[in-house]
């Protein structure tokens, strides 16, 4: 399982990335954690003329937290910095709780979440996080920089909004407000299998106790992350309790498009992607005395 | 050797390790020889289709290659792959050649070769094979296969491989009268052995000498030998196996298979060492699957539940062609469906299915595992039906130690001699059920416990080891005091260098650091029965004793004679020949080699023996206990504890043997759940990497006790061994699955099929209304 | 651009150099051109973790990354976790707990327990279970080699080196 021939480079800047790319047309692709692209290319299902590594160029990483209280992260920045960085789990704690989900520590010391974004499996983690917080994925190609909202950036499978020649430079994720509920729930065959179903939730209150935001996301059930408005509806101006989670999980499920594969059912990801609604509304709640015992 | 044996019973550290943890193991792809070149293999990517051309004139003309070949290149008469065990009547009209010629039966068959300077150009010169193929419909199920619509060996005249009933007693008559009869029809999944070290060898043909050296052998060196001299009309001395580390055997790899011929072939052609590496994608298609059965079992029972006879049907899907040991799932699974009860009438219709599918051989325990889970499942049926407690009706049942031993009957044609040799099943049940504290969950199944549903499942088994032909041994003492043992076995990574080192250092009373073990290279020793069905310990074990004795033996007469006396005073104690003559004269086994040396070049202080088991099996046996907690809502299933006995007769190093029970174990967890080769229609292997072939990894991990019993020693050699290598799986689905029942048994699921999934779990709940 | 680069990499605190293609591995690089063996293909797409080794302190998988990219770090393989002759704290606890049988997966293992004792040096049982998921083995089931770095953490802490 040898991969096949490519020209190589490594650039220091985003600029001569981006040349390098417009350069080396169609065929050639851009290498961020490789933990994607790799396989494929040793299974030879990928075959890029050339290989323009990312991985030397500084300005794609950093985290940092600006003055409005936006969490930045670095296209280039490894799932593992966001499984262990303090700042990302003050910023963002549903992020921080979903990649210990993602793969195992090998891979996430390579793997970036631009890759991962890129890549846009449905099953994978990262693109429901960013879905689910309506993070804003800034991207920088031959047309000068643009911001795809993480709504609109996944479009199919293994399919985003990409153009050609364009990068993914930065995540960028709304301010986290104080009291907002959150859980993330994954069934998987085996610790760090993709999902065969993923519910990533957030909730907020307002003064008189009822939930005045929400938002949910699945993975694994659609050719893309989904968010679920039905259940959200669902959810908005209801005071949360048992009966209004079991409601909104019920909504959900017509929200979701799952299909089948040998590791699970199209039906099953259905039935199981409500019962992880619920499950996750409820962890949500008990969110506060969660971290009392923490 | 008694109690006080310093080395044999004990958990004596491995003398194989330190090369391993030093990461200086020489497995097959680290070897490099000079001038070798390198092999890939373009195999078909049809399930079934005839080949019209082959054009393989691109990848020679790519710059790197050095030839490329397919079968109308190859001048000598292409060899069947023969078969090894189970050769049934019939199975000779599907046989495999090395290499396709004017067909493909299965995806991964191979088609042609490219022989380059390294892999990576070897690969790119596989892209530039043209291939113009027919395709044909596939045959991809046992029905399909039976129904004969579409045949893939059109000379056979059929799908089936051979067919043939056993059985004892009389089934008919048990079944006729019966009280109580229940039928059910059982699936186990195809998965195979899939060890973390793919397969590989290096051959260096040359035929002028003529020397033909394969590196990268093991399991059944001899018997390889044999037929791979035999296939390139070479005597049998010109022909080298030779064993290197080797990472996991679990029965798949060793055997014959077609690139131990077409290696060979490319060497000569080339007149250099090729080395060929098979990479992951290849072994999941090109390495033999296991444990595709279909087995369609009834029992008749009196109303207290005591078993009159077993029916059963056993389809067993073959693959596109029957292998060195294909036919052993099948009749085994059938020969093992009875397991330790009492079952007096039995009667089996045994099949063989030839499918467009990867041939299928051995897997650890193979058969057992399969029969165990269709068994056990329906023996809890019926303790469910009569309203019996199951492991009061396993004791009703388990044959007591006044009845053994006991003929089992020709349960395999030609078998007619197997028989259960001394035990104690219920022992070995009831120190289960004490250790798992079933009487505490007896009464406890389907408790809800956090949310989940918990049941405990228990299954029994029996397993034989030990078969197959003599082991043979050599101990040599150099001069420098250092021992070698030379065995015709082979080691997998089961500790044999250890094993066989601990035996000698007792019979010969030394330090077991002055030992090593050289193993399976036929330049080794002259002949081998080599390492399969757990015989090491027993075979190569008793080998190393007869040879232990034979040596001191040996160096009582070198003491006679350098003394010049009479053998009769002279007695080996501690290490060296003493005689008695109030000086107290001693002869270390040092001074002794050193002596035998200083009477002529080619003589040394050693010894050769083999040992023979005359076909005498010993029996281990023993119990599974599963306690799991059933997430209703996901059907995810976590097995929390885990309990099993084996009785092993004797342990010769019990933590080797624990880690054969829990290495097991995991497998079978592995197999009960996860592992498991999938085809579409077509015959495309859909589980063709490690994204969709699951192994089972640390986080799916009960609680594990796993006891072994040595109440029972092997009354076939000195030393009481049984095998212990198979124990630990044999009966895990069997026990998972009785338990996932019992812990949804408010829902009445059954579970007839392997693996148990969460996809799976969750529709028979649907249907079932939760 | 497909030809050969030269490479000079930091392997197990030496400098080696050698000419690879692009498309060389990590890991093919280390056992053709710099014959480091120790490094296993189980695989060769990122599951099995045999091919672990550590790059600049991470345990990553050798088979998913181009020898190319290596150029400029330290990188450590199984072959350097041992002190001469005398086998590291960790290697000596697999030998004493029978944390392998083939061998074959071993040295994915413990490069991999070594990041993550560096990391944590007192980790509970059930974040060894988890650290460890990414790698696979046949031969043990993984309890004695949960047993072995549990041990060395804890040898380590009573101050053996």
């Amino acid at each position: 399982m040898k991969p096949p021939k490519f020209d190589y480079f490594a650039p220091d800047s985003i600029e001569s990335a981006l040349a390098l790319i417009r350069e080396h047309g169609g065929d050639a692709r851009f290498l961020a954690g490789g933990q994607s692209l790799v396989p494929m290319m040793n299974f030879r299902v990928a075959a890029p003329s050339a290989l323009i590594d990312l991985n030397g160029i500084a300005a794609l990483r950093g985290i940092t937290v600006d003055d409005n209280g936006c969490l930045h992260i670095g296209a280039m920045t490894r799932t593992r910095e966001i499984e262990t960085d303090t700042e990302i789990a003050a910023a963002n704690p549903l992020l921080h709780a979903a990649a210990p989900s993602i793969a195992h520590i090998q891979i996430r010391n390579r793997g970036t979440i631009g890759g991962s974004l890129a890549h846009a499996d449905p099953a994978a983690e990262l693109p429901g996080i960013v879905v689910v917080c309506d993070a804003e994925i800034n991207v920088i190609g031959p047309g000068g920089t643009r911001c795809i909202a993480a709504k609109d950036f996944f479009e199919g499978i293994f399919s985003t909004a990409l153009q050609d020649g364009e990068m993914i430079s930065e995540i960028v994720f709304p301010p986290w407000p104080a009291g907002r509920r959150w859980a993330f729930r994954e069934i998987s065959r085996r610790e760090g299998d993709f999902a065969m179903v993923g519910i990533a939730g957030w909730f907020d209150t307002n003064e008189n106790g009822a939930i005045s935001a929400a938002g949910l996301a699945a993975i694994g059930a659609g050719d893309t992350p989904l968010r679920l408005p039905s259940a959200e509806v669902a959810l908005i101006g209801q005071a949360p309790g048992d009966a209004v989670f079991t409601n909104a999980a019920a909504a959900a499920i017509d929200d979701l498009q799952p299909g089948s594969d040998i590791h699970a059912s199209a039906a099953y990801r259905r039935e199981v992607g409500g019962v992880l609604v619920e499950r996750v509304l409820k962890t949500a709640w008990q969110r506060p005395a969660l971290e009392a015992t923490a | 050797m008694t109690a006080s044996s310093p080395y044999i019973g004990r958990s004596v550290k491995r003398l194989e390790d330190r090369r391993f943890l030093t990461g200086t193991g020489r497995y097959i792809d680290d070897v490099k020889l000079p001038d070798m070149a390198v092999m890939a293999i373009y195999r078909s990517p049809h399930a079934h289709a005839r080949i019209r051309s082959i054009d393989l004139s691109a990848a020679k003309a790519l710059p790197g290659v050095i030839d490329a070949f397919c079968a109308s290149d190859i001048t000598m008469a292409l060899p069947l792959i023969p078969l090894r065990l189970a050769p049934f009547k019939g199975f000779e009209r599907f046989l495999q050649q090395p290499i396709a010629r004017d067909k493909v039966r299965y995806v991964g068959e191979p088609v042609a070769v490219v022989i380059a300077s390294d892999r990576y150009i070897a690969e790119d010169a596989l892209d530039l094979i043209e291939v113009d193929f027919d395709p044909l419909p596939a045959v991809t199920s046992v029905d399909q296969a039976a129904s004969g619509e579409t045949l893939i060996h059109e000379d056979a005249g059929e799908n089936m491989g051979t067919r043939y009933t056993v059985g004892r007693g009389d089934a008919d008559e048990a079944f006729r009268n019966a009280p109580y009869t229940r039928r059910e029809r059982f699936t186990t999944n195809r998965h195979g052995a899939v060890p973390m070290e793919t397969r590989g060898m290096i051959a260096e043909f040359d035929p002028d000498t003529p020397l033909l050296r394969l590196h990268g052998a093991t399991k059944v060196n001899f018997f390889n030998r044999r037929h791979l001299a035999a296939a390139f009309d070479l005597p049998e001395d010109a022909v080298e196996l030779i064993e290197t580390d080797v990472g996991g055997g679990f029965g798949a790899r060793g055997e014959l298979y077609p690139e131990d011929y077409l290696v060979p072939i490319a060497s000569r052609r080339v007149r250099r060492p090729v080395k060929w590496t098979e990479d992951r994608r290849e072994n999941l298609t090109a390495t033999n699957h296991s444990r595709d059965i279909v087995c369609d079992l009834e029992i008749a029972a009196t109303d207290d539940g005591r078993i009159l006879g077993m029916r059963a049907t056993v389809q067993g899907d073959m693959g596109a062609y029957v292998r060195t040991n294909g036919g052993v799932v099948a009749s085994k699974a059938a020969q093992f469906l009875p397991g330790p009860y009492r079952v007096p009438s039995f009667s089996c219709d045994v099949q063989f299915l030839i499918t467009n599918k990867t041939p299928v051989g051995t897997f650890r325990g193979p058969g057992r595992f399969e029969a165990n889970f269709c068994r056990e499942r329906l023996l809890d049926m019926v303790a469910a039906d009569l309203n019996i407690d199951p492991a009061e009706l396993r004791l009703r049942n388990l044959m007591e130690p006044a009845e053994l031993p006991f003929r089992i009957g020709e349960l395999v044609p030609g078998d007619v001699n197997a028989t259960f040799d001394r035990g104690n099943y219920p022992s070995a049940l009831n120190r289960m059920l004490d250790e798992v504290g079933y009487a505490d969950w007896k009464d406890r199944q389907g408790e809800i416990i956090d949310g989940r549903a918990h049941g405990l499942g228990i299954a029994c088994f029996i397993e034989s080891s030990a078969a197959g032909p003599p082991e043979t041994a050599r101990i040599a003492v150099a001069p420098d005091g250092s021992i070698e043992i030379r065995t015709g076995a082979s080691s997998v990574g089961q500790g044999t260098e250890t094993g066989l080192a601990q035996i000698c250092a007792d019979y010969l009373v030394v330090d077991i650091d002055r030992i090593h073990v050289l193993h399976g290279s036929t330049t080794l020793v002259p002949s081998g029965g080599g390492t399969f069905h757990s015989r090491n310990t027993v075979m190569a074990g008793n080998a190393v004793r007869k040879a232990a004795e034979a040596l001191r033996a040996r160096s009582i007469e070198l003491a006679a004679l350098r003394w010049n006396t009479d053998a009769a005073g002279l007695e080996y104690r501690d290490g060296a020949v003493h005689r008695g003559d109030g000086g107290e004269s001693v002869l270390s086994l040092t001074e002794l080699a050193a002596f035998a040396r200083s009477r002529g070049p080619d003589e040394a202080l050693a010894a050769d023996a083999a040992f023979d088991n005359e076909g005498k099996l010993s029996y281990s046996y023993g119990a599974h206990a599963a306690l799991v907690a059933v997430d209703i809502a996901t059907g995810v299933v976590e097995v929390k504890k885990y309990v099993l006995t084996e009785e092993i007769g004797r342990a010769l190093n019990p933590a080797m043997v624990q880690g054969q029970a829990v290495g097991g174990l995991v497998q079978g967890l592995g197999g009960t759940f996860l592992d498991h080769m999938v085809y579409d229609q077509d015959g495309q292997l859909l589980t063709g990497s490690f994204a969709d072939y699951l192994l089972p990894t640390s986080t799916e991990l009960p609680e594990i006790t796993a006891i072994a019993l040595e109440e029972s020693p092997s009354e076939f050699n000195p030393m009481g061994f049984k095998g212990a290598g198979e124990g630990g799986i044999v009966a895990v689905a069997a026990a998972v699955g009785n338990a996932v029942v019992h812990a949804l048994n408010a829902h009445g699921i059954q579970i007839n099929d392997l693996p148990i999934t969460p996809d799976r779990l969750r529709a028979a709940l649907r249907a079932a209304g939760a | 651009m497909t030809e050969k680069h030269s490479l000079t990499l930091t392997v197990n605190g030496q400098t080696r150099r050698c000419e690879v293609e692009p498309r060389m591995t990590l890991a093919d690089c280390l056992r053709e051109k710099l014959d480091l063996t120790g490094t296993h293909l189980g695989c060769e797409h990122g599951v099995c973790g045999a091919c672990t080794v550590i790059v600049d302190g991470a345990a990553i998988r050798s088979c998913l990354m181009f020898a190319v990219q290596a150029a400029g770090t330290e990188i450590t393989t199984v072959e350097g976790l041992a002190d001469g002759d005398e086998l590291s704290v960790l290697q000596q606890a697999f030998h004493d707990n029978f944390a392998l049988q083939c061998g074959f997966c071993t040295p994915g293992f413990l490069t991999t327990a070594e990041t993550i004792l560096k990391e944590n040096p007192s980790p509970t049982r059930a974040e060894v279970q988890s650290a460890i998921s990414g790698n696979i083995c046949r031969c043990t089931g993984y309890v004695p080699i949960i047993d072995a770095i549990l041990e060395a953490a804890d040898r380590r802490r009573k101050g053996e080196k």
